[in-house]
């Protein structure tokens, strides 16, 4: 082995790594955010029985769930480019990552909503409350306990996901890397960084959740 | 007063009561006895509107429940029912449980709403759990939160849906007692239930029902132990 290591050149352009950061993790957010608000109605569609709703609701969760997230950011990018709608690289990386999220998590809230009994509901109902109360008090925050997991590692695989935005010269922290060690040629310096990067987010993204879940979620289920 | 009038009810093409009538006067305690399927848990939903009905009335205290004009969670207030299945609400401590619909339904506030569960829950024997989560406990003392629960909203009638049937049977005895102690401070209660001993000596009158229609009703101790009807006869040299 007669590689030295450089790091030098690595420390120089920490702002900028930090900033590639900052991106990933904006973008993940978001990407979750609106992902979240999506497969909320996308798992009302399905489960209601009402034929076109549930319909787009079925088509959106296979295509999400059964194609490779690299076909998703391509079309968003390359494909849509094509048709002469021309995103930029985050929006194009943005929208995938959505697109999947929703996908996802659609599954993990019909499923968390199912999981209650629905004799929680009649029970709820002879004391008198409304139906919105119901939903509020009893029915989804049991639910929110039951997906709160899956939602967790769900963010994390859109943040180790955004690292395709590499692929369409996206200036999230991979994207920021390959270029920086593109000038440089300090390929291995540089990428190790970035995953030391990106095991620190997705370490503090899961301690805080799980700190979280301490604080809002008492009981047993 | 539950006064039930020729009440029909069907789940599709199956009809489950077909024509019962029934009155239950204030502080009376009427039991339903029958077989399985015969629409004897039917009929409590349908007192206090979780189902729908298809033809005749329920009208409690002269309001007709199955009216569209009718407020269904207003009317619910007054009539509390326990389940088979405790259905306790396990994100929250046993006190939270039975604090939350006087509350969010009647509107009191925290400090009242917890007064008032408290006290509920202590005539259940229920004093020492207060903080507990309702999973740690045994199905029995579930079942006793859930009528604490049900009374806190201080209903004017209790329905109670075979709540002994899904307990062990040496858990069976502490509910059947929390019952006796309402049935003796003068509640109003129809109670769904297998337990013959309970319905003979704690009722006033028995209903026993036969393939969705009242087969014979009378005298809780008469019913019981000289049953006039040969289907009433039947069922109940089965279960004893």
């Amino acid at each position: 082995m007669d590689y030295e290591f450089h790091w030098n050149v690595v420390f120089q352009n920490m702002p900028e790594l930090l900033n590639g950061a900052f991106v990933t993790l904006h973008v993940s957010v978001l990407a979750m955010l609106l992902g979240i608000v999506i497969a909320i109605l996308l798992a009302i569609a399905k489960m209601n029985n009402s034929k076109p709703y549930c319909y787009i609701a079925t088509t959106w969760v296979e295509i999400a769930r059964n194609t490779p997230a690299i076909f998703q950011i391509y079309m968003a990018y390359f494909g849509l480019g094509a048709l002469g709608i021309h995103l930029s690289p985050y929006v194009a990386v943005l929208s995938a990552l959505v697109f999947i999220n929703a996908g996802y998590l659609t599954e993990t809230f019909r499923g968390g909503f199912q999981s209650i009994p629905s004799t929680q509901y009649s029970a709820s109902k002879s004391l008198g409350m409304t139906s919105i109360q119901v939903y509020r008090y009893i029915i989804l925050p049991q639910m929110l306990r039951r997906i709160y997991h899956p939602m967790t590692n769900q963010f994390v695989w859109s943040i180790l996901m955004s690292s395709l935005g590499i692929l369409v010269g996206m200036g999230e922290l991979s994207g920021t890397t390959q270029r920086l060690q593109s000038l440089s040629f300090r390929t291995l310096e540089f990428f190790m960084v970035a995953a030391v990067m990106y095991f620190i987010i997705t370490k503090l993204v899961l301690i805080s959740s799980s700190l979280l879940s301490r604080k809002l979620f008492k009981g047993e289920i | 007063m539950i006064s039930i009038q020729n009440v029909h009810k069907s789940f599709g093409d199956l009809e489950v009561l077909k024509g019962v009538s029934l009155d239950v006067n204030d502080g009376e305690v009427v039991s339903i006895i029958g077989g399985s399927g015969s629409g004897k848990s039917t009929l409590l939903y349908c007192i206090n509107a979780i189902e729908n009905i298809q033809k005749g009335k329920i009208i409690v205290d002269g309001v007709d429940v199955h009216s569209k004009e009718t407020n269904k969670d207003k009317l619910r207030q007054k009539l509390g029912m326990v389940f088979q299945q405790w259905n306790s609400f396990p994100h929250m401590t046993v006190l939270e449980n039975a604090a939350l619909a006087p509350r969010i339904v009647k509107k009191m506030s925290k400090a009242e709403a917890i007064e008032v569960a408290k006290k509920e829950l202590v005539h259940v024997g229920l004093g020492d759990k207060f903080d507990v989560y309702p999973t740690k406990m045994s199905g029995g003392q579930q079942q006793r939160l859930a009528i604490a629960r049900a009374l806190a909203m201080k209903p004017d009638y209790m329905l109670f849906d075979e709540v002994t049937s899904a307990l062990d049977p040496e858990l069976v005895g502490e509910v059947l007692d929390t019952l006796r102690l309402l049935a003796d401070e003068g509640m109003t209660m129809i109670c769904v239930t297998h337990e013959m001993g309970f319905a003979r000596d704690v009722s006033d009158r028995v209903a026993y029902f036969h393939e969705g229609v009242i087969a014979e009703l009378g005298e809780a101790k008469q019913v019981i132990t000289d049953p006039q009807n040969p289907l009433t006869q039947k069922f109940l040299s089965k279960v004893r």
